[in-house]
């Protein structure tokens, strides 16, 4: 694997963390201040992570 | 024998062959040499992702002798030829038949000359025609086990509810999971007809599940972590999806109402192309994340045997055994997911208007 390459692949992964993150940290907010509605939020939460790693992987494998 | 006996000795058993199995890739490291290690690691990861003709359980490096059996040939060159994988003696002879040679190079079988050379292009891959080969490999021993797994569990659930309402022994692990892809997957995102999709869904979730966790054990069976077979489960969302759809998911497609005319010729070949996209996502999702998984699994193994000594060996133990545990999460996490979007796609073609009568209807104040 070539340097540019590697560099690429390693900003990919800091890119879906973050974005990882900024998912849980509102589904942690929105949790918080609605606790009832947990379950409905889970989900959203689930399937918006489960779409960004999709891109990720994608982008991964593109490299 | 007590129940308990059996689940013991069993228990014992898969220690036994993990044991053995570390042993025996030990060994194989051994003998090629400390220089040699890193290649010996990539290419047991090679192998162990790929499909195979051999079903190994481990192999002696020392003597070069692998222990399993050979799995059935079945190509498809002029006329069916059916033969044992043992005839290959694992890529070491060539087969001959009615003429004809083939040979087992990296996994696949390849038609040679009775020299067996294999050509190769400029991009360095073989160039040797290749038979059509339908064999009975390790994944579809693996799916056939699965399926006939499935149909043994369920038909003893099914068998279950004939006579009590409440089922007994392992039928009371699956009652809770298929009440749980009908309540929280099914029922919330196909909405009212969901009756229709309950089987493909559950079908669908317990395939994915069990091969996953299948994929955890010492035999390593990387069928969910295969390109080949997470794109037939997403065509199947895929035709499913299409052939429900009614006629609002079409005219969302091809003329989605409230647009101006220019627009919706522009919009229209994104929206078809958002048609393929999503079971392309499904296919990649399932695929990438059992295959990233199996490569961490083995690489932090495969490091044990790079660096060799007592401090390395014991920490990458314990990262191997903490990634595992994280991979059973992600083994199910990817069954609820595949299911889940797959009943959410299956949603978006079969919602009629009447079902969200709070959005359209008397809950919208009149201005």
């Amino acid at each position: 694997m070539e340097i540019p390459v590697m560099v690429g692949a390693g900003l990919i992964v800091i890119g879906a963390g973050i974005g990882l993150g900024m998912i849980g940290g509102s589904a942690m907010d929105a949790i918080a201040r609605q606790p009832e509605a947990t379950g409905k939020i889970q989900t959203a939460m689930i399937i918006i992570a489960a779409l960004l790693e999709g891109i990720a992987f994608a982008a991964l494998f593109a490299v | 024998m007590r129940k308990e006996n059996i689940f013991k000795i069993l228990l014992a058993g898969l220690f036994v062959l993990v044991s053995l199995n570390l042993n025996a890739k030990e060994a194989e490291e051994e003998t090629t040499g400390k220089i040699d290690t890193k290649t010996g690691v990539k290419e047991f990861l090679g192998h162990h992702l790929k499909d195979s003709h051999y079903f190994t359980f481990f192999s002696d490096g020392e003597k070069g002798e692998h222990y399993g059996f050979p799995l059935p040939v079945i190509i498809w060159d002029g006329g069916l030829k059916v033969f044992l994988a043992s005839k290959f003696h694992h890529g070491e002879e060539l087969v001959e038949l009615d003429g004809n040679y083939y040979k087992l190079y990296h996994s696949k079988i390849y038609k040679t000359g009775a020299e067996g050379i294999i050509e190769y292009g400029e991009n360095g891959f073989p160039t040797n025609e290749k038979p059509l080969d339908f064999s009975i490999t390790k994944n579809v021993i693996a799916m056939i086990t699965v399926a006939i797994l499935m149909f043994l569990m369920f038909w003893a659930l099914a068998k279950n509810y004939q006579k009590r309402s409440i089922p007994k022994g392992f039928s009371r692990v699956l009652e809770p999971l298929v009440i749980y892809v009908r309540d929280d997957i099914a029922k919330p995102n196909i909405g009212p007809r969901y009756k229709k999709y309950m089987s493909f869904l559950l079908t669908v979730f317990f395939f994915i599940l069990i091969l996953n966790l299948l994929g955890l054990t010492p035999f390593g069976i990387n069928v969910t972590g295969n390109i080949a077979i997470t794109l037939g489960l997403a065509l199947v969302t895929f035709i499913i999806v299409q052939f429900s759809g009614n006629k609002h998911y079409w005219k969302h497609i091809f003329w989605m109402p409230g647009v101006p005319v220019p627009m919706k010729i522009i919009l229209m070949p994104i929206e078809v192309l958002g048609m393929l996209t999503k079971p392309f996502a499904l296919m990649i999702r399932l695929f990438a994340n059992m295959m990233a998984g199996h490569v961490v699994v083995m690489s932090l193994l495969g490091l044990i045997f790079i660096f060799q000594n007592w401090i390395a060996s014991p920490a990458f133990f314990g990262f191997t055994l903490f990634i595992s545990l994280i991979e059973l999460l992600v083994a199910f996490l990817q069954a609820y997911i595949f299911t889940l979007l797959s009943a959410l796609y299956i949603g978006m073609a079969v919602e009629e208007h009447e079902d969200h009568p709070k959005d359209h209807g008397e809950d919208i104040p009149v201005i």
